[in-house]
C-alpha cells in the first residue's frame, strides 16, 4: 500500500516543508507538519482507511472536516491513551503518530464481515426489531451478546485516563462561533466596537471555507491572507481570546454555551502540565453564530467507495494541504462549486475525466472555465454506478432520461449536491428553523436568544454580503453589550465565489422503486431504499423513520445525510419537505470526551470527603472505615487475629459489661434559637416542647405533612430560648432546609434563628456501666450525680478545661453520655476519656456494634427501619406525638384514611428457630413457604445481627399486622430454604429498662 | 446553566447557587387538621406541570439561603420575574405586558438583571436593542 508520497503537489498548498513520520495500521508513511492524518493518508496514495458500520463495506474520506462520517480510526499514543472513533479529517498529525483502522478483521482490504455486505438485503431497514423476536429468551443468551459483539466501531479503552482535563468559566460581550470570513470579520468588528470578545473554531487554522475558496479577494488580495493578518490582529488584541481546535458544541438558555478545546492532542510529545481538552463555559451578552454550510454528496449507487469525496474535500486537500485526491477525477454534480474544485486540480495539473452535471444545462462563469480548460462536462447526465473494491476505479455515465450508460475510469470521483447551512448551534438555542422554498433549505427563522446568524449559516452565499451582513452583526453586538458608538472600518475590495442551488434526494438510478445501495448516512449503513421502506412501512413522521432506519442517528448526527433522508421521505411521501418536519438538533455538536465533561470531579475530587476530628486517632488504631454519606466512619475496631464478626461480639459484650467510646461527631446538629424557639419546634417535631425543662432532653420525631417519619433524634433544651437539635448522620442538611422552609414561608412570624452546628461540635459517646466513672474526673462544674443529673438531661460546663455540652442519654440502653466539645478539641478529649477508659478496660467501639446494641434495644435508625412509608404508628413510636397538641407537621397527614387502617406493615422484633440463624436484611417474610410464587408477602427484615450479649440472632422488621402476630411463626423464604421465625416484641436485652438509669 | 435573579440579593447569580423547591403560592392551612380529605390531596398532592408559565419556589440555598418565588416558562427557561416569599403572586399579564414596554438601557453596568440576555427570548434578532419593538415582538411561541 505505502507508495512514496506522490500526490503532494509541489507548489500548492499552506504547509511548511517540516516531515512528520506517522503509521497507519502498521506502515510507516511521511506527512508534512500541519496534515491532518486525513490530508496525510490521501497524500500517500491511501483512501481506504475503514470498513462501514452495519455491511462493512470499504470505506474512504468524505470530507476535510467535523462532518466526516466515513474515516474514523483509532489513535493509540501509548497503552492508556487509545482513543476510538477520532475523525481522521480532524485529527492533525505529528511525529510518531500510531493511527488503526477500525470495524475489519483480520485486515482492512480483507475483512471477513464483509459477509453482510453480500447478505445486505436480509439487513433493511428495522432488521433488528423484526428478526431478533423469536424465540423470546434468545434475546438475552444468544442475539445480544451476539450483536454487542459484532456492534460498535472503535474499541474503548482498556485503562484509566491517565490524561488531565480542565474547565473554565469565561464571560464576553461578544462570543463568535465559527472563525470563517463571517467569523473573523464578525469578531474585527466586535473588538473595534469596543466589546470583549470570544472568537472559537474547530480547526487549527481559522479560516473556514477560505481554506479552499481560492478565488476569494478581500482588500485586494487572497482572502486566506486577509483572514490570517485579521486572525494575528485578533489575537494580539487583549480584549480578544481566540481559540482555534475549539468546537462550540452546545448552546443552552440565557447565552450559555460550552466549548471544547482540544490543547494536546496534536502535539508529539505534550507538556504533561497541560490539560489534554478543555472545557469553556461562556456566558456571552450577544452571540454570533457563523458556524457555515457544509456540503452534501450526490445519492447514486455505489456512492460510498474510497476515492468518492465531496468536492469542497477535495478542493480542501488541493488549495490547502497541497494534495491531489487522485491522478484521474471524475465529478458528479447538481450545483457550481464542484466545478471550482475541478478547475483548481485541473490548473494543479490532475487530468478531470469528466465533469458530470445532473442539470439540463448549466451556463455559468464555472462551467464556462472549465469548458476553456478542455474539461469534458456533460450536463443533463448521472453517474448511475461506480466500479471499484477498494477504491472506485469508474465511474457509468447516462443521460438523465435515458441512454446508454458510458463508463469512465476514474482514481478519485468528486461530488456535490449543494450545501447544507449548519443552523445546528441556532437551533440548539431553542430557535426556530425556516424553510426557504427557493433555496431549499433550512435558515435561521425565530430566535429564542440575543443571537444572530450570520454568512453561510444564515443562507447569505456571496462573500461581499456575508462580509457585510457579518461587520453589521459584530458592530451592533458590540454596541448592545458595551453602549459604545465606535463603528468598525469595513474592508474593501471584496471578491469571491458563491455556492448557492442545488439538489436533495436521490439521483437518476436511484430513484423511488430501485434496489441499488445508494448510501444516504454513511455511517450507519443508511440507504434511500431504507428510507423508503421505512415510509412504506407506516413511519410517516421523520421522527419516527430516522428511529427505524437509524439515519442521522450515528456520531456525525447527520451532517451530511439529514436532508437528502428528509427529501426521500417526503418525495415518498407525496408531502412537501417542511410538512414532514426536521429533526431536532441536540448537543454535542461533535462528540466530545468524558474526560472534558468530568473535568477535575474523579477520582478523590469527584465527592468531597468528609472526615471527624476523631478519624486520626480512629486510624492509628487501624480501624476499618464506612462511608457514610460523604462521611468516613470508624466501623469496628479490629484487634489482632480478629475479624470483624468477632471485634463486634468483644465491643458488644465490652460496652455492655463495662465501658465503650464512640465517636457520634457524624450526628446532625442544628440549633433552635429565639423567643419563638419552642413554638418552631412545636411545629418541627410531633412531640411538646414548650414543657421542657431546660437542661432536659426529649426524643424527637419529625414527619413530613403525609405523616409519614422524615427524621429522629435527641433534643436538648439549653435555655428556655435554645435547643439543641441532633439529627440523622445522613438528614442533617435535608432536616436544615425542612426547618428553614418552614420558618421562611410558612411561619415567618416566629422570631427563630437557625444554625447549623454539626461541624462545630465532636461527639463522644461513653457508653456502659462505668460511663459515668470514666468522664467524672475530667468534667468540671457540672454535678453528674444520677439524681442531679438524670437519664434525657443535659448540661453546660467545661471537660479538660474546654466547654461542653454534656448529654446524658443513650442509643445503647446502658448508662451513658455524649460528650460535646469544640471540634477542635475533640480528638484531645477523646483521648483523654480513652485514657481513663483503660482503666475500666473499656473500648472503642465502632458503627457496626453501635448498629447492634441499638437493634437490641429496638432503637430504629431512620432509613433502615423506615423508607418514606411508615408512620409513627407503624414504628410504635405512638407515645412521641403530643397528643393534645393542635399542629406540627404531618398533624392532617396521620388522620389519612389509608394511615389509620388496618393492615399496615408494624414493627415487630424477630426470632430465628434456630438461633444461630442471622437472617438477611431485606428478605421478605410469608406466612406459608410452600405457597407457589408468587408468595403472599407480609412484611420484610429491616435489620439483623448476631448478638453476642443475647446468645442469639435478632431481627427488627416491618410486618403486616405485626402487633397482632406476636408469638406466631412466619417464614423467611431464601433461596436455599425458608427459614423459621417467632414474631416477638422490639427489645431484646434489657427489656424493663434499668440499665439505663445505672 | 440559568442565571436566576435572586430578589433578596438583588442580582443575578448562577443555578449552581439555587435549589428548585416546587410549585409556589400553595398555603398551608392554618388549621390544617380540620382540612378535608380532598382539600389535603390538593395542598399536598396535587400539583401543576404545565407546558408554560408556572409559578414556583427557589431557595438561593448556596448564597443568601432565602426562600423566594418565581416565573418560568418551562418551554424556554426564561425567568418572567422573581420576588420575595410572601409577596403576592403577580398578574401574568401585566407581567407580561410589563416587560413588552421595558428597554435595554445604554450602559451595560446598570442593565436591569432581568433584562439581561434571558429576558430576549423570542425576540426576532433584527429587533432586539430596538427601542420601540414590534408590537408581536414578545409573544414569541410561549
Amino acid at each position: 500500500m505505502a507508495e512514496p508520497a506522490s500526490f503532494r503537489v509541489s507548489g500548492k498548498g499552506r504547509l511548511g516543508s517540516k516531515g512528520a513520520n506517522f503509521t497507519f495500521d502498521g506502515a510507516s508513511y511521511q506527512g508534512v507538519e500541519g496534515d491532518t492524518l486525513a490530508s496525510a493518508l490521501l497524500a500517500n496514495g491511501v483512501h481506504l482507511v475503514g470498513r462501514s458500520f452495519k455491511y462493512h463495506r470499504p470505506r474512504g474520506i468524505l470530507s476535510a472536516g467535523a462532518e466526516e462520517p466515513n474515516a474514523l480510526v483509532n489513535i493509540e499514543r501509548d497503552p492508556s491513551r487509545k482513543v476510538p472513533n477520532v475523525r481522521a479529517t480532524v485529527q492533525e498529525i505529528y511525529p510518531g503518530l500510531k493511527a488503526v483502522s477500525q470495524n475489519r478483521w483480520p485486515s482492512l482490504a480483507y475483512d471477513v464481515g464483509e459477509v453482510n455486505n453480500i447478505a445486505s438485503p436480509m439487513f433493511s431497514a428495522g432488521f433488528y426489531y423484526k428478526t431478533f423476536m423469536w424465540p423470546k429468551k434468545a434475546w438475552e443468551k444468544f442475539y445480544e451478546p451476539k450483536i454487542r459483539a459484532a456492534a460498535g466501531l472503535g474499541v474503548a479503552p482498556d485503562l484509566p485516563d491517565p490524561d488531565h482535563y480542565s474547565q473554565r468559566f469565561a464571560h464576553c460581550d461578544v462570543l463568535v462561533l465559527g472563525g470563517g470570513a463571517a467569523g473573523i470579520a464578525a469578531a474585527t468588528a466586535a473588538a473595534e466596537s469596543g466589546a470583549r470578545v470570544i472568537l472559537c473554531d474547530e480547526q487549527a487554522d481559522l479560516g473556514g471555507a477560505l481554506r479552499f475558496e481560492a478565488g476569494a479577494m478581500v482588500e485586494n488580495k487572497p482572502a486566506w491572507d486577509w483572514a490570517q493578518e485579521a486572525i494575528a490582529k485578533l489575537a494580539a488584541n487583549d480584549r480578544v481570546r481566540v481559540l482555534p481546535r475549539t468546537t462550540a458544541f452546545g448552546y443552552y438558555a440565557q447565552n450559555f454555551v460550552a466549548l471544547a478545546e482540544r490543547v494536546t492532542d496534536h502535539l508529539a510529545s505534550p507538556n504533561p502540565g497541560l490539560p489534554r481538552e478543555r472545557l469553556w463555559q461562556v456566558r456571552a451578552g450577544r452571540v454570533v453564530i457563523a458556524t457555515g454550510a457544509i456540503e452534501r454528496h450526490m445519492v447514486f449507487a455505489d456512492n460510498d467507495r474510497p476515492g468518492i469525496m465531496l468536492a469542497s474535500a477535495a478542493r480542501t486537500y488541493l488549495n490547502h494541504y497541497g494534495v491531489s485526491v487522485g491522478r484521474k477525477v471524475g465529478v458528479f454534480t447538481a450545483n457550481d462549486s464542484a466545478y471550482q474544485a475541478a478547475i483548481d486540480l485541473k490548473k494543479a495539473g490532475t487530468e478531470i475525466a469528466a465533469i458530470v452535471d445532473i442539470r439540463p444545462a448549466s451556463e455559468g462563469d464555472a462551467v464556462q472555465q472549465a469548458r476553456a480548460l478542455g474539461i469534458e462536462v456533460l450536463s443533463g447526465h448521472a453517474v448511475v454506478k461506480t466500479g471499484g473494491r477498494l477504491r472506485v476505479s469508474s465511474m457509468a455515465v447516462r443521460s438523465v432520461n435515458v441512454g446508454a450508460e458510458r463508463v469512465i475510469p476514474v482514481d478519485a470521483l468528486l461530488m456535490s449536491a449543494g450545501w447544507t447551512p449548519s443552523v445546528h448551534l441556532f437551533s440548539q438555542s431553542r430557535g426556530r428553523v425556516a424553510f426557504d422554498e427557493a433555496s431549499q433549505r433550512f435558515l435561521p427563522g425565530t430566535y429564542a436568544q440575543a443571537c444572530v446568524s450570520v454568512g453561510a449559516s444564515n443562507g447569505t452565499d456571496r462573500l461581499e454580503a456575508t462580509l457585510e451582513e457579518a461587520y453589521a452583526a459584530g458592530e451592533k453586538a458590540a454596541k448592545e453589550t458595551t453602549g459604545g458608538t465606535k463603528s468598525a472600518a469595513r474592508p474593501a475590495g471584496v471578491s469571491g465565489e458563491a455556492f448557492a442551488g442545488g439538489m436533495l434526494g436521490t439521483t437518476p438510478g436511484a430513484e423511488n422503486g430501485t434496489t441499488v445501495a445508494a448510501f444516504v448516512d454513511f455511517q450507519n449503513d443508511v440507504t434511500a431504499k431504507d428510507i423508503r421502506l421505512a415510509v412504506r412501512e407506516g413511519m410517516h413522521s421523520i421522527e419516527h423513520v430516522k428511529r427505524f432506519t437509524t439515519n442521522g442517528m450515528a456520531t456525525d448526527q447527520g451532517k451530511t445525510s439529514n436532508m437528502h433522508g428528509l427529501a426521500i421521505a417526503a418525495e415518498v411521501l407525496g408531502k412537501d419537505i417542511p410538512s414532514v418536519g426536521l429533526t431536532t438538533f441536540r448537543a454535542p455538536y461533535t462528540p466530545v470526551t468524558f474526560g472534558t465533561i468530568v473535568g477535575h470531579a474523579k477520582g478523590e475530587l469527584f465527592d468531597p470527603t468528609r472526615r471527624t476530628p476523631i478519624h486520626p486517632w480512629a486510624e492509628a488504631q487501624g480501624a476499618a472505615f464506612e462511608d457514610v454519606g460523604q462521611w468516613k466512619r470508624a466501623w469496628y475496631f479490629p484487634r489482632a487475629g480478629e475479624d470483624m464478626h468477632r471485634a463486634v461480639d468483644r465491643e458488644c459484650k465490652t460496652v455492655r459489661e463495662t465501658a465503650g467510646l464512640f465517636d457520634a461527631s457524624t450526628l446532625g446538629k442544628i440549633e433552635v434559637v429565639g423567643p419563638d424557639a419552642a413554638k418552631f419546634m412545636e411545629i418541627l417535631y410531633t412531640n411538646p416542647w414548650e414543657k421542657l425543662e431546660v437542661g432536659r432532653c426529649r426524643y424527637g420525631i419529625m414527619l413530613r405533612e403525609d405523616g409519614f417519619i422524615y427524621d429522629d433524634g435527641v433534643v436538648g433544651r439549653l435555655a428556655s430560648d435554645r435547643f439543641h437539635v441532633t439529627t440523622t448522620t445522613g438528614g442533617a442538611p435535608r432536616v436544615m432546609n425542612h426547618m428553614e422552609d418552614y420558618l421562611q414561608t410558612e411561619f415567618p412570624d416566629l422570631k427563630v434563628w437557625l444554625t447549623s452546628i454539626t461541624e462545630q461540635w465532636a461527639v463522644i459517646a461513653v457508653q456502659g456501666p462505668n460511663s459515668r466513672k470514666i468522664i467524672e474526673p475530667l468534667v468540671e462544674g457540672i454535678d453528674i450525680s444520677d439524681a442531679a443529673m438524670p437519664h434525657m438531661s443535659v448540661r453546660e460546663g467545661r471537660i479538660c478545661g474546654v466547654p461542653t455540652r454534656l448529654f446524658r442519654m443513650s442509643f445503647t440502653g446502658e448508662r451513658g453520655f455524649e460528650v460535646n466539645v469544640p471540634a477542635d478539641y475533640g480528638q484531645a478529649v477523646w483521648e483523654a476519656l480513652w485514657a481513663e477508659g483503660q482503666k475500666y478496660g473499656a473500648c472503642a467501639y465502632g458503627t457496626e456494634s453501635m448498629h447492634v446494641l441499638r437493634a437490641e434495644k429496638g432503637y430504629i435508625i431512620v432509613g433502615q427501619e423506615t423508607d418514606g412509608t411508615v408512620s409513627p404508628y407503624d414504628a410504635g413510636l405512638d407515645w412521641a406525638i403530643g397528643k393534645k397538641k393542635r399542629d406540627f407537621v404531618g398533624i392532617r397527614g396521620l388522620k389519612r384514611s389509608d394511615l389509620v387502617a388496618d393492615g399496615r406493615k408494624q414493627l415487630v422484633g424477630l426470632r430465628t428457630k434456630n438461633p444461630r440463624t442471622v437472617l438477611e436484611e431485606g428478605a421478605q417474610i410469608v406466612a406459608n413457604p410452600r405457597e407457589p410464587v408468587p408468595m403472599t408477602m407480609l412484611g420484610h427484615v429491616t435489620s439483623s445481627y448476631w448478638s453476642e450479649n443475647c446468645g442469639h440472632s435478632i431481627a427488627l422488621a416491618l410486618l403486616q399486622n405485626g402487633r397482632k402476630r406476636m408469638g406466631q411463626t412466619l417464614w423467611v423464604p431464601m433461596p436455599d430454604g425458608a427459614i423459621e421465625v417467632e414474631v416477638t416484641g422490639t427489645v431484646f436485652f434489657d427489656p424493663e429498662g434499668g440499665r439505663l438509669n445505672g | 446553566m440559568l442565571l436566576i435573579r435572586c430578589p433578596y440579593c438583588e442580582e443575578e447569580r448562577p443555578e449552581l447557587e439555587f435549589r428548585n423547591g416546587g410549585q409556589a403560592h400553595i398555603a398551608r392551612s392554618t388549621d390544617i387538621v380540620q382540612e378535608s380529605a380532598e382539600a389535603f390531596e390538593r395542598f399536598f398532592f396535587i400539583r401543576d406541570n404545565p407546558k408554560g408559565v408556572i409559578f414556583e419556589r427557589w431557595r438561593h440555598i448556596h448564597g443568601c439561603g432565602r426562600f423566594f418565588n418565581a416565573v418560568r416558562d418551562t418551554i424556554t427557561d426564561k425567568f418572567h420575574h422573581t420576588y420575595k416569599a410572601g409577596e403576592p403572586q403577580p398578574d401574568l399579564n401585566e407581567l407580561i405586558a410589563a416587560n413588552e414596554d421595558r428597554r435595554m438601557d445604554e450602559g451595560r453596568g446598570d442593565m436591569p438583571a432581568d433584562q439581561g440576555p434571558g429576558s430576549w427570548a423570542n425576540v426576532p434578532p433584527d429587533q432586539i436593542n430596538v427601542a420601540e419593538p414590534a408590537a408581536d415582538a414578545s409573544k414569541g411561541d410561549a
